[in-house]
């Protein structure tokens, strides 16, 4: 009746995940009974579970994301508190059984679900406004795409309680990952629940692709596209080229575990091998579907916050556009121990340093765009410099990693752990919170505070230092990454500086959190009833903060790069008129598809995880109805009425008054 | 077209139709699912001779049961664009009776793969006997079932234009419909040549 399911999946012997499950259940409960009493029920589903809005869907994807920094981190702090208890004869508080099961989640919780959901929700808020269009392509795909993703989320959560999580890593390499190695559901819960949020990211990027090539404001030709709409469209491409085969690797790797098939199995002929080629075909696209956005949040940041348009905007482009293609063709630089031969090793290091060009481009390019600029130093811009400076040490050991003889000495190290945090942290993290402190005011319509803004950044930036400087050169001496234990005690002062810079990283991420609480509790001293509060260059700053539900009340006309600051500072009498007149506004309706379908895969994926067939077929089948009952409702829209506009537009004066 | 907008660059006029928009982010779709496939291909190939001691591909398949197969198919995209020349025509009655044609080939197809499945998997030839069984049956396998849900989309348009008539957007949707039967079709020539035929050798 329940397959595998029983009560012994719950870990009663292990206090730590049980301690901590319980306090989530009940905060959780706490929660949706604070919703209950206060009766924000039909304000919640109305305003936002069923909102088909991108910038309501996009700021869904940050809080997500947010959520799952703090889950992701926690998992962190107990990896990095271990090793620095873990030396010699001490056996440290996690056994290893349960420290692998840790660092397998911290990966794929931070990539997935935190660099992934923010930098989809930074483009969901951002890229129409950018664009000066209304909404995106498809927006109850939108919606659809954004409960996918909060479904694999759950999943991986639940994963905490019920059962167990993989202890193979973020990739989950076979053969370890094959049933006859990791019999337990643990890898069943990492491939179900990535295939859910994949699913949802796969339809996010079609969605965005469509976005920007089809749906731009008249007169925005690409040469005029806003540089973060241009590594959106890249990073959208990426994912449309990359993440289905993510998906067919999983698909393989299911097929193994549960019909007995023999893809990558050590035995009848399967190739675990051909997994790894595979995984990495998508992931190393994978982190530049990441990074590209971030670039373009400092670049948006760095021009406005200089005050000058931004220093090369055609080679920007063509740089983002050339690490685009160059990213599907280093995948193999991942394994070079894998025994593919000099020759092939050689042609992808070489591809590899060569990436280090276009990206080097875009480094001089923020430099000289300061250069002669009036940069104006806020918190935006602290994270730019801090990415500047990080970015380029860890870019610097990324073309050392990729030196294949130097990777033989270096591979599955903490060097380069510490590599990979460099650039993730310095470059997709420092870029998310950027773009998260530079966009709460259009969001939210008042700005964050910028003494507890800083303090944050100071706390990530020296964090980040203490906590990898020490992870190069343990890796140097020889210790490896997923080390859970280590003899060599020499090893363990430095050990120490990383626990300690993880702890000053947890200061920052709650200056983080008090920035939150007190701009929300001061909100009536900083409004920003301008809708243009950094002194701005592109469209999203010419609409009122927060914008209504459909963006422009009159479509722009774009007649250059930077329009907004044209509009502010060129000459006016040569612009052409603006579009016409808003006749004819239409809004998509809110639609519960994207939460009911998240709802079904959730059932579904648990009990495929848990071999509950019965169960599984009726969540496909409600998913199935669902569609078509969504299918046969063609009135989708809802018509934006004189009346509304002059409404909202009442409303926003008596705010600024 | 007139004058003023031939003055106008293309990607300068502002956001496309919806009929365009829907089409184009079909296409994406498309192709991210023909990447699907393209990872199937690879893992193919790389598995194709990995037969562990069993049965290969020339001892398995009947290219005779293969070449009806692909005649269906092939014939079932050009009923499927007779069906969408009808839909421009707005020919009901013709629509409905191009679509049934489809269907019937397309059916036929998944009914020849599906005994053709059968048979192997009777005589012990499944997908856990080796490597290379594994590879063609997910191979062939998701092309079968894409073609399935072919087969159940089109039944379900037939359905919406009974009850909904051809409105904009369910026109649309067939279109779209015709895109993902050929797309098919595309595929299955890589099967075709790469799996059934590449057996020869």
């Amino acid at each position: 009746m329940f397959g595998k399911l029983s009560l012994a999946a719950i870990p009663w012997d292990q206090p730590i995940p049980l301690i901590t499950s319980i306090v989530i259940i009940v905060g959780l409960i706490s929660l949706l009974a604070l919703i209950t009493y206060k009766g924000w029920w039909p304000y919640l589903w109305r305003e936002w579970l069923t909102s088909t809005d991108h910038k309501r869907i996009g700021v869904m994807y940050v809080i997500l994301a947010l959520v799952m920094l703090v889950r992701g981190f926690s998992d962190a702090i107990m990896m990095r508190s271990q090793l620095a208890l873990a030396a010699g004869t001490a056996a440290g508080y996690l056994p290893p059984d349960h420290y692998n099961q840790i660092f397998s989640a911290h990966g794929t919780i931070m990539i997935f679900f935190v660099a992934m959901t923010f930098v989809i929700g930074l483009m969901n808020f951002v890229v129409p406004l950018q664009l000066g269009v209304r909404d995106v392509a498809f927006p109850v795909l939108n919606s659809v795409s954004f409960w996918l993703t909060a479904a694999g989320v759950l999943l991986v959560n639940i994963s905490l309680f019920v059962g167990e999580f993989a202890r193979t890593g973020w990739l989950a390499y076979p053969p370890l990952s094959e049933l006859a190695y990791s019999p337990g559901v643990g890898v069943d819960y990492y491939l179900w629940s990535l295939q859910i949020s994949g699913l949802g990211t796969l339809l996010a990027g079609i969605n965005f692709t469509t976005t920007i090539l089809k749906l731009r404001a008249p007169g925005m030709g690409y040469g005029r596209m806003p540089v973060f709409c241009w590594t959106a469209l890249a990073s959208n491409l990426l994912i449309v080229a990359a993440f289905p085969i993510l998906t067919a690797t999983f698909a393989m790797l299911l097929l193994d575990r549960y019909l007995g098939f023999h893809f990558f199995t050590n035995d009848a002929g399967g190739n675990p091998m051909m997994y790894i080629n595979l995984i990495w075909a998508w992931g190393h696209p994978e982190v530049y579907i990441l990074i590209l956005p971030a670039f373009g949040v400092f670049s948006e940041v760095i021009a406005t916050f200089s005050g000058k348009p931004l220093f090369g905007y055609r080679s920007m482009v063509i740089a983002t556009m050339a690490i685009c293609m160059l990213s599907f063709l280093v995948w193999l630089h991942h394994f070079f121990t894998m025994g593919a031969g000099a020759n092939v090793n050689a042609f992808f290091g070489i591809m590899t340093m060569i990436i280090a060009v276009p990206t080097g481009v875009k480094v001089f390019n923020w430099l000289f765009t300061m250069y002669g600029g009036t940069v104006r130093f806020s918190s935006p811009i602290y994270w730019s410099l801090g990415f500047m400076v990080t970015f380029v040490i860890g870019g610097m050991t990324g073309v050392l990693l990729a030196i294949p003889p130097a990777d033989f000495v270096l591979h599955n190290s903490l060097f380069l752990v510490a590599h990979f945090h460099n650039v993730i942290i310095g470059g997709v993290l420092f870029g998310a919170m950027a773009g998260y402190t530079y966009w709460f005011p259009k969001a939210f319509g008042f700005t964050l505070d910028e003494r507890l803004g800083k303090a944050s950044f100071w706390c990530w930036f020296i964090g980040f230092y203490m906590a990898f400087m020490p992870l190069y050169a343990l890796g140097l001496r020889g210790a490896t990454r997923r080390m859970q234990h280590y003899a060599d005690l020499s090893w363990q002062p430095m050990m120490l500086i990383a626990l300690a810079g993880a702890f000053v990283i947890l200061l920052g991420m709650i200056f983080t959190i008090a920035q939150l609480v007190y701009s929300i509790k001061t909100r009536h001293l900083r409004r920003d009833t301008s809708g243009d509060p950094w002194n701005g260059r592109t469209l999203e700053w010419s609409t009122p903060s927060p914008p209504p539900p459909w963006n422009f009340t009159r479509m722009p006309q774009v007649s250059g790069i930077d329009e907004f600051w044209f509009m502010k500072h060129g000459d006016k009498t040569s612009r052409p008129a603006a579009a016409d007149a808003h006749s004819d506004i239409h809004l998509p309706k809110p639609s519960p598809l994207g939460f009911l379908t998240a709802f079904c895969a959730v059932i579904s994926g648990f009990s495929l995880i848990w071999h509950i067939g019965w169960l599984a077929l009726i969540g496909i089948a409600a998913a199935i109805a669902l569609a078509l009952r969504h299918s046969w409702d063609l009135d989708t829209e809802l018509t934006v009425s004189d009346k509304d506009i002059a409404a909202f537009e009442t409303r926003a004066k008596a705010k600024s008054a | 077209m007139s004058a003023v907008a031939d003055e106008i660059p293309i990607s300068e006029r502002g956001p496309a139709p919806t009929r365009i928009v829907v089409s184009f982010g079909f296409w994406l779709f498309l192709l991210s699912d023909i990447v699907v496939f393209s990872g199937l291909f690879a893992a193919y190939a790389v598995l194709a001779h990995r037969t562990a001691a069993g049965p290969s591909g020339a001892e398995l398949f009947d290219l005779k049961r293969v070449f009806i197969e692909t005649c269906c198919l092939l014939a079932s995209s050009f009923t499927c664009g007779l069906c969408i020349l009808a839909l421009e025509r707005r020919a009901l009655s013709i629509i409905y009776a191009w679509a049934a044609v489809t269907f019937v080939l397309g059916a036929a197809f998944v009914s020849l793969e599906v005994s053709e499945f059968a048979g192997m998997l009777s005589q012990g030839n499944g997908p856990s006997r080796s490597a290379f069984l594994s590879a063609f049956f997910a191979l062939v396998g998701t092309h079968g079932i894409h073609v399935t849900v072919g087969l159940c989309w089109l039944a379900i348009m037939m359905a919406q234009i009974a009850t909904l008539g051809l409105k904009p957007k369910v026109a649309q949707r067939l279109v779209c419909f015709s895109l993902f039967w050929h797309a098919l079709d595309l595929v299955w020539i890589g099967v075709f040549t790469i799996v059934y035929l590449g057996a020869r050798t």
